[in-house]
């Protein structure tokens, strides 16, 4: 064992769903401004991939920090089952209230990850396409902005 | 503080067991990972140096040197080998990414005397990477 040492294992998942920028604090025109196609009102699908790393003590016994099994579980139970080939607006109740932009997707998938039992939540990554990606490590969780 | 990442691949063999375990037990923990002739990856290791460029050369670390460093530490040691049986420093551990990218950071660590060694992140697969970095620095 390193003295100082931080080992973290990370695993990247997949699911597809649609979303639809919209903010209702906006008037229609500043919507098409700020958001662009993305306000189209049908919306528009990405594959996204979500990045899940994890930190914690290598098990002497195993050589891992997590079984990626008990990982996929959770993962699968807490974020892949509510979230593809869904809605984001329509289907997940917080995007109900809360713009589903890829930075406030980040920010609900911490926050169902962060109680993972087995090892602690480092960092979550979300790729809405190969070329946008974004990250949260969880330091201020209340911080969303919530839309009325 | 710039960081700069060098990128190599190597591919070799492991497979997961614990004689300490039993048959069943190893099966159950390891599943396809504890085939007894072992099995392959093409792994892909990131590797992250910081530090303030030299004002002469404008360079952290000259990439040149690093990729000596690595071709010596890592490709020589790792690449088309077994490392349950051929990689002395993986002996009595679990070759997983966890134990191997820890393995990496012990070798690089003292090697790199210009800036210093941030991060190794290892990939297994596309979906499957273990990172080591010191407590406190940033992940990212």
């Amino acid at each position: 064992m390193n003295e100082g040492l931080k080992i973290v294992f990370g695993r990247r998942y997949r699911f597809a769903a649609s979303h639809r920028l919209h903010s209702p604090q906006l008037s229609e025109e500043e919507n098409c401004r700020v958001y662009g196609k993305c306000n189209n009102p049908y919306g528009h699908g990405h594959n996204y991939v979500v990045e899940v790393s994890v930190s914690g003590t290598v098990d002497p016994t195993t050589g891992m920090i997590v079984n990626l099994i008990d990982l996929d579980h959770f993962v699968q139970q807490e974020v892949i089952e509510s979230f593809d080939h869904k809605s984001l607006n329509e289907d997940v109740e917080v995007f109900q209230t809360v713009v589903p932009t890829t930075e406030n997707l980040c920010k609900e998938i911490f926050q169902r990850l962060k109680h993972f039992p087995l090892a602690k939540l480092e960092r979550v990554r979300v790729e809405e396409t190969s070329n946008n990606a974004f990250e949260y490590v969880g330091e201020d969780i209340q911080d969303r902005v919530a839309v009325h | 503080m710039v960081y700069l990442t060098r990128k190599i691949e190597f591919s070799a063999s492991h497979l997961y067991h614990n004689p300490a375990l039993s048959a069943e037990e190893n099966q159950r923990i390891f599943g396809k990972c504890n085939n007894p002739h072992g099995h392959g990856h093409n792994y892909t290791l990131e590797v992250t140096v910081g530090g303030e460029p030299d004002p002469v050369t404008g360079m952290v670390l000259d990439l040149k040197e690093l990729k000596a460093i690595l071709e010596r530490e890592i490709t020589e040691r790792m690449d088309h080998r077994f490392l349950n049986y051929e990689v002395p420093e993986l002996k009595g551990q679990i070759p997983t990414c966890e134990n191997i990218a820890r393995v990496i950071w012990n070798l690089l660590e003292p090697k790199i005397t210009k800036g210093h060694l941030h991060k190794v992140r290892l990939y297994e697969s596309a979906d499957i990477f273990a990172e080591c970095y010191r407590n406190g620095a940033s992940g990212s």
